[in-house]
Parts: structure tokens; sequence; C-alpha cells
């Protein structure tokens, strides 16, 4: 029976690996980034009322 | 490769490769992010020339979402324009022609930037900036790239008013509504696009004629694209001294769109006088073609950089 998923040869799991990482960090900085700015918009806004 | 089978006997299908997961620079790429450059900048040029405060917060906001709305309608076009960019050398590196990217991803993240963006806008700004929003992003997707572009040459004339809503966004979000001034900045890169685009088209000439793609250029002829280009570029002058004459700007601003749009003059009328066989193809490699292309983006940045520096010194004289 062929393993299920096909094994990655270590050249591919070490792409994968840094491919995954640079999206989980882009993602972070996003989520950071917006809950920064949507908290920093709240007080504006609630300094205006 | 032959289909697995699982303990329980059950034969499973796996895609015949591997396919590794794309890069964030993909996801930046298919934002567009040298158009986006242009985009934020005339905003921010909007939104410091309108009367009236906005607290340095909300401006930030303001312009992260008209680059969201941008990145959104690009991510879009490129959706849409799949099939066509895998055929034009310029595009075919682009991520979904490059299989980097699904298409279905890719249109999955447009949509859902093109919400959050109209959303943001109006939670951070008001409403007439994030109706704004939508329809310059409804203009781009459904005019420009569905109906507009593969059917006419006058495809960039009438789309490139898709590219001139930034400043009017910038400015309703200040002020929350539209006036002339902003309406002016409009029609000087309304009138800006086809040229600029037309000059790209007489070098990429092939790649869209490849495509399908009806440039002017393509349908008419290099040497009636070359016209065009100088009859937009003299109309440009006059609507460019608008702002000016009208009382909306200084003599600062009067001053560099006049010399600015000589020079941008002089780069067309050299596109015109390129030299050229008897049925318009030029012999020079379009030089004048591949300088005027970029002129007209730093003639664009430098134009609405003078507005920006005018409005800041009259409000510091005034």
């Amino acid at each position: 029976m062929e393993p299920f998923p096909p094994p990655l040869s270590p050249a591919e799991a070490a792409e994968l690996k840094r491919r995954r990482r640079g999206r989980n960090i882009a993602l972070l900085i996003v989520l950071v980034a917006v809950c920064v700015l949507f908290y920093a918009l709240a007080i504006v806004k609630l300094a205006k009322a | 490769m032959k289909s697995p089978v699982l303990a329980s006997g059950i034969v499973v299908a796996v895609p015949p490769v591997f396919e590794m997961p794309a890069e964030a620079r993909d996801w930046i790429a298919l934002l567009k992010p040298r158009v986006l450059t242009l985009v934020v900048f005339t905003a921010a040029i909007g939104m410091l020339v309108a009367p009236g405060h906005v607290n340095v917060v909300v401006a930030i906001a303001a312009m992260l979402c008209i680059t969201m709305a941008a990145g959104a309608a690009g991510a879009i076009n490129m959706w849409f324009d799949r099939d066509i960019d895998a055929l034009m050398t310029r595009t075919a590196g682009r991520p979904i022609p490059a299989g980097r990217i699904k298409p279905g991803e890719a249109l999955g993240f447009g949509v859902a930037l093109a919400a959050a963006s109209a959303g943001m806008m109006y939670l951070a700004t008001n409403l007439a900036a994030a109706v704004t929003l939508v329809l310059s992003i409804a203009f781009y997707v459904f005019i420009y790239t569905m109906w507009l572009k593969r059917r006419t040459p006058q495809n960039i004339v009438i789309g490139g008013a898709a590219g001139a809503f930034p400043p009017l966004i910038g400015w309703a979000a200040v002020t929350g509504s539209i006036t002339l001034m902003p309406l002016l900045m409009f029609a000087i890169i309304f009138f800006w696009t086809p040229p600029h685009f037309w000059a790209l088209s007489l070098y990429a000439c092939k790649d869209y004629a490849r495509a399908g793609v009806p440039m002017l250029p393509v349908v008419a002829g290099a040497r009636e694209a070359r016209r065009q280009i100088l009859i937009y570029t003299v109309l440009l002058l006059p609507i460019s001294l608008l702002p000016w004459w009208l009382g909306y700007a200084g003599p600062i601003y009067g001053l560099c769109a006049a010399i600015f749009g000589l020079i941008y003059l002089a780069t067309s009328i050299a596109i015109l006088m390129d030299r050229q066989d008897a049925s318009g193809i030029s012999l020079t490699r379009d030089r004048p073609a591949r300088i005027g292309f970029r002129v007209s983006m730093v003639y664009l940045f430098a134009l609405f950089l003078s507005l920006g520096v005018d409005s800041i010194v009259g409000r510091l004289a005034g």
C-alpha cells in the first residue's frame, strides 16, 4: 500500500515549512495591525462622542 | 501515480503532483502593488487638499481601506483575466497563470478584501466615502474588466475612470461630500489614463494582439494610437490647470502643472514623431513610447505632489 499522503523529499518539506512560516507570520502581522487599528479607531470615535 | 488504498480498502484519489502553498508575496502580487502606489498617493493628496480636519487614525484607516479596495479590484481582475494573462509575456508570471494561486482562492481573497474595505471605510469615516469606494471597485471589475476590456478599443478611455476614483474617495472621507475640486482631480487622472496605457500598448502591441485585447494600436494601428496619445495630452494640459484657474489651488500648483504638462506634451510629440515604417511600426523599438510611459507616471506623481505642497503652503500662509 502506498503511504498517504505521499511523502515529501527533505527539500520539499523544508520549502513547505518555509512557506507556511512566511504565511503565518504575514497573517499574524495583519491580525495584530487590524486589532490595533480598530482599537485606535474606537478610542478616536469615543473621544469625539 | 497509483491511487493510495486506505486500510479499510477504500481507494482515494490524490492530486497527481504535490502543490506547494503560495507564498505571502504571491498574495501581495495579486493586489498589483505597483498600481497601488499611485492609487495610495493620489488618495492621500485628495485627503490633504480637502477642506477640514480629520484625525490621523481615521486618515490612516481611510488610506488602508482605499489600498485594500484597489488591491481587491486588482485581485478580482487577475481572476477574471487569467486566460489572457497567460498569453501575454508581461503578465504570464502573475500568481494565477503561473499556477501559484488557484483562481477560486484569488476570487475569494478579492471579494473578502472588497467587502472588508467597504465596511471598514463606513465605520471609520462616512457613508459617502464608503459608497464611492464600492462604486470604484464595481466600476473597475464590472465596467472595465468584464465589459469593456475585451470588447472595445475605448476600454481604457471609459475604464480609466476606475483609476480616477482614489482622490475622490480621499476627499469624501474628510468632508463627507463631493464638490467640484475632487471632480477636477478625477478629470485629471481620467484624461491622463489613455495616453499612459496607450504608450504601454504601443510596445506591448504583440502581447495584446495575441491575447485578443482590442487595445487602440491593435485595432486602429500604431500611427493612430500615437495621434490619440497627443490629443489626450493636449487636452490634459488645460484640465490640469483648472484647479489653479478656478481658485482651488495656488500659484505653486499652477506653475508646476504648466511646466510638467509641457514636458509631458513634449514626450507625446516625441512619440508621434517616432521613426516608423509605412504601416506605422516603430523603427526604434518604440523607444519614445517606453520613455513616455515612464514620464507619464512621474508626471502624475509630480502633479499631485505639487497640489499637496501647494495646499500645505496655502494653509501655512493663510
